[in-house]
């Protein structure tokens, strides 16, 4: 088996909350590993502790109020990314390992032009000289489908639609051709066909250019398209990690099982259509106080008093190769209570 | 469907927003923004008509010009025989106890300031509905049937949820017991467990009270679960129109067969042809000429018709509304 | 000076520590009051505000001797700090201390009233501007543009040219009136800001009429930046008062004002430096507290920390 690019063990990201000074355990023990040229999705519901553990990868966090507890470890390449200094760490960020996010138009900077921007990673890492580097930078839009490569290197963000502006962004996070690409929603804030586009072209950079990506989202349904592997988090820590057809075909913990039933879908059958979704009772928990045992339980439909006594460890399914299919929930040591629902 | 008389007239509406003068104090004003191009809908008293489209395609200006919270430039609006673009402020100020909308923003469509009850309180007195301890009872009651705890009454916004306010929105909404609900994309902004129980919220409250909903989406799956009827929009005007399952099924317009399409399905097996879209929606300042969607139309029968004439809306198929020449002929 | 001034003053004190104590106490309960008192100056200037306010409420109590009387011309003129006068005696032999204490009710009273009147037209003008638009919203703000423009020292010299005795209401009115405009501008923009948010579509959508979305929804949500802009207005307007009287057309001796004291020890600034150094200092101690209170307010009414 192959070494992962990135492990990531025990992670723990705490945030200092201001209401009586309490703790915010927005990340709590998330352990995951990131395969080379594959993608991992990490799918999971606001507040789930998804967007702080891809910040915490790149040391992005603010601190304060946030922290990355000691025994928390981030290992890439086989370097502790939580023991580097800092000039160490910014030789990594941009370079090795790269990042997207969700809002394109916001992440670019007003005032430089696009080419500019993608440039200046190639300047910083590279030391290209400028000319050089603005090559560098055309050729990157031309790689993210940006027709007139030419002329829009010299356009300011404001000229460009969201689309264009997230392929701006990829063409930036792609220029020193990272090992790991790390997509935090790249695509929630734009349209059906945009995303479409955008994930079709994050698609043929990854075979082409051979890197991992962790595609960071809420959407089942991107992850199915695009994922190899899924990690399911569910109030700051890893609640099911598998295979995607896997996942997809035998969801074993109930949040995962219940997400599934509750996306309204396209592709079901008119005789499904227009009868009472399936729904999770209840809201998602806040990070200052995680329920007590199985942070699940109070919306569980199969909670049993165990679950509010002990809080589950992951469990190895036993599908597949040991450890590929793993659970946090006791209803793996009790199958026979998982009953159907009403 | 077309049996029953519709609560919901829509005619020709109109409404094009004006362009900004450039920085400059003497610059000329810049091109119109098209907003809404002439759209025209019928929704049975009742039903669900949900209206589909991307960012900037003009659906939520629609919503909002059939509530009047925009005044249209042309068209007619009827709600259940009333004529709403005749009424004079204070006829307006009645009729909307008729018509009322829920909004996407859960977090910026009530009022920071406001506790639950002060919010819910607002339309009962307006419209002289309850007083005394009438108005308390009557809360307690909105809040139960959306779901509430009654007690949530006296919180702030900032307190609930994201799915605790878009109930409170609901409940604002049904304070006035409207016949008539514009559901502005009601759920995009929730999460996904909290999302399907909103909408089945809103189903139950359809059936309970009789409502009829315009329900604005940009979210295909979503609509599929709520509509009847479902309507397409790209540029300002209406691409498609049709029965839900029809629509769903065998669409008629490339535009929506890419639509439908592109919506990712949580199902890794599903082996579908996926159509992606070359380029971006026109700005709506300058639409193409010709079939606005042609520059990105991929219909292999495209051809120099679709880029000087444009496509009147016309039937294709029994309640099957499309605006293409080639509707007919497979993609 | 005399035990019962002493004790008064001592008890302005303890009035003062305990209004504060007890707003310390009220604020715990509340995110706001806890943010706001988060500010490390926001205890002292709270206090430098309760203490003053305390003192002028209960100045015949505080004060050792009428503020305009004169004991002994001669003898007492110009003489330093002492036990019986703490902090000296004027060119007239009144007793600094004494004036001081009721100049703070002058000045503070101008101040926060003068405020009042700028706030209150500030904020209609504002309101009315933001959210009527078409022609009302650009006449009035040229109107507010000539007004910002106009130097106010110089219209104010004007009126009291035109006036020749202005009493003191009519001095609180000139300031208020010739102070809303910027008031008017910061109410505008947080007003078309505020009537584009779904909460006032919603409400149209409801039925209520103008009147009523500006009243219910737009100003209470435009309440935060106008507090905290009359908190930090009240400290100019007292430093207007100051220059006005300073010039001779402010307040009119013999009423002790802060602003004509220190006018007043202009001439011995070398021999008799206390007549104008303590009313001086009683300005730049209160604008400094008024400052303080203003930036924890800031804070403590901002809706965007509301929510985290």
């Amino acid at each position: 088996m192959t070494e992962p690019l990135l492990r990531v063990r025990d992670l723990k990201t705490y945030f200092v909350t201001e209401r009586g000074g309490g703790t915010a355990r927005a990340v709590d023990g998330v352990s995951f590993d990131v395969y080379p040229g594959e993608t991992l999705g990490i799918v999971g519901e606001s507040g789930c502790g998804k967007t702080v553990t891809s910040l915490s990868i790149l040391r992005l966090i603010p601190e304060p109020p946030g922290h990355i507890l000691s025994g928390s470890l981030i290992e890439f390449e086989g370097r502790n990314l939580l023991t580097l200094r800092p000039p160490e760490l910014r030789a990594i960020r941009g370079n090795e390992v790269a990042m997207i996010f969700q809002e394109p138009m916001t992440s670019l900077n007003p005032v430089f032009t696009v080419g500019d921007q993608i440039a200046e990673a190639a300047i910083v890492h590279q030391r290209l000289p400028r000319k050089q580097a603005r090559a560098r930078a055309i050729e990157m839009l031309r790689l993210v489908g940006i027709p007139d490569p030419e002329e829009r290197v010299d356009h300011y963000p404001h000229q460009l639609s969201g689309g264009m502006s997230q392929r701006v962004m990829i063409a930036m996070a792609l220029v020193c051709h990272p090992k790991l690409l790390i997509a935090d929603e790249p695509t929630t804030a734009l349209d059906v066909t945009i995303q479409a586009q955008i994930l079709e072209l994050l698609d043929r950079l990854q075979a082409e250019l051979g890197m991992a990506v962790l595609l960071i989202t809420h959407d089942l349904g991107i992850v199915a398209g695009t994922s190899d592997r899924v990690v399911v988090m569910y109030a700051g820590q890893v609640v099911e990690t598998a295979a995607t057809p896997e996942l997809f075909a035998h969801p074993l913990h109930p949040y995962t099982e219940g997400l599934m039933a509750a996306v309204p879908r396209i592709d079901t059958r008119v005789s499904q259509v227009r009868g009472r979704l399936h729904t999770i009772p209840g809201q998602v928990p806040a990070a200052s106080g995680w329920p007590a045992g199985c942070r699940f339980h109070p919306r569980c439909p199969y909670a049993w008093d165990r679950c509010t006594a002990e809080e589950p460890p992951l469990l190895d399914a036993g599908r597949g190769e040991p450890g590929s299919h793993a659970v946090r929930c006791w209803l793996l040591t009790e199958p026979r209570r998982r009953t159907p629902q009403a | 469907m077309t049996t029953v008389a519709p609560l919901v007239e829509v005619d020709g509406l109109v409404k094009h927003f004006p362009g900004d003068r450039g920085p400059w104090p003497l610059a000329r004003r810049r091109r119109p923004v098209r907003a809404v191009d002439g759209v025209s809908l019928r929704i049975a008293a009742g039903r669900t008509l949900g209206l589909v489209g991307e960012s900037g395609c003009g659906k939520s200006t629609v919503g909002r010009s059939i509530l009047r919270l925009i005044e249209p430039d042309a068209g007619r609006v009827v709600l259940d025989g009333v004529d709403v673009l005749a009424c004079r402020p204070r006829e307006l100020r009645g009729l909307r106890r008729r018509m009322q909308i829920v909004f996407q923003d859960p977090y910026g469509s009530l009022n920071p300031r406001m506790t639950v009850r002060q919010a819910l309180r607002e339309p009962l007195v307006i419209h002289h509905l309850a007083r005394g301890s009438e108005i308390d009872r009557r809360i307690a009651g909105l809040l139960e049937e959306v779901g509430l705890d009654p007690a949530f009454a006296d919180s702030y916004p900032h307190e609930l949820s994201g799915g605790q306010r878009q109930r409170v929105g609901i409940a604002r909404a049904l304070s006035v017991e409207p016949s008539f609900l514009v559901l502005d994309e009601p759920v995009s902004a929730l999460d996904v467990s909290v999302q399907a129980q909103v909408l089945n919220l809103l189903s139950e409250l359809q059936q309970r009270r009789k409502l009829t909903y315009l329900f604005i989406a940009h979210d295909l799956a979503v609509v599929r679960h709520s509509a009847d009827e479902v309507a397409v929009m790209y540029l300002g005007k209406i691409v498609e129109q049709g029965p839900a399952e029809t629509l769903y099924r065998a669409p008629r317009h490339p535009y929506t067969a890419s639509l439908l399409s592109a919506v990712p399905v949580p199902d890794p097996r599903a082996s579908r042809q996926r159509i992606v879209l070359q380029g971006d929606v026109p700005s709506p300042a300058n639409p193409p000429p010709g079939c606005p969607f042609h520059p990105r139309c991929p219909h292999p029968r495209k051809n120099d018709r679709c880029r000087t004439e444009p496509p009147p809306l016309r039937a294709v198929g029994p309640d099957q509304l499309a605006a293409c020449h080639f509707a007919e002929e497979p993609m | 000076m005399n035990v019962r001034a002493w004790l008064a003053l001592l008890g302005a004190v303890a009035v003062a520590l305990a209004a504060v104590g007890e707003a310390r106490r009220l604020a715990a309960r509340g995110s706001r009051g806890r943010r706001f008192f988060r500010h490390g100056t926001a205890s002292g200037g709270l206090f430098v505000l309760a203490f003053f306010t305390t003192v002028a409420a209960a100045a015949p109590l505080v004060a050792p001797y009428p503020p305009s009387s004169m004991p002994e011309i001669v003898a007492l003129q110009n003489a330093p700090p002492s036990l019986a006068h703490p902090l000296g005696t004027d060119v007239y032999s009144r007793d600094v201390w004494s004036r001081l204490v009721y100049g703070a009710r002058v000045s503070l009273g101008i101040g926060a009233l003068a405020m009042l009147v700028a706030v209150t037209l500030g904020a209609a003008a504002g309101a009315v501007a933001g959210y009527a638009r078409r022609w009302v919203d650009p006449v009035l703000m040229r109107l507010v543009d000539v007004g910002l423009s106009m130097p106010r020292i110089f219209v104010l010299l004007m009126v009291v040219a035109l006036w020749e005795r202005l009493p003191v209401s009519a001095l609180v009115l000139v300031i208020g009136l010739t102070g809303w405009f910027g008031t008017s501008r910061l109410v505008r923009a947080e007003v078309l800001s505020l009537r584009e948010r779904e909460f006032v579509a919603a409400a149209r959508a409801l039925g209520a009429r103008p009147a009523r979305i500006i009243l219910r929804h737009v100003l209470p949500n435009v309440a935060a930046p106008l507090i905290v802009s009359a908190a930090l207005g009240i400290g100019s307007v007292m430093l207007l008062e100051a220059s006005l009287s300073f010039l001779g057309i402010g307040v009119p001796s013999p009423v002790p004002s802060w602003g004509n004291m220190i006018a007043d020890g202009k001439d011995h600034l070398a021999t008799a430096p206390w007549t104008s150094l303590f009313p001086g200092l009683a300005i730049a101690i209160v604008v400094m507290a008024l400052n303080a209170v203003g930036d924890a307010l800031r804070d403590a009414l901002d809706p965007g920390q509301e929510t985290a």
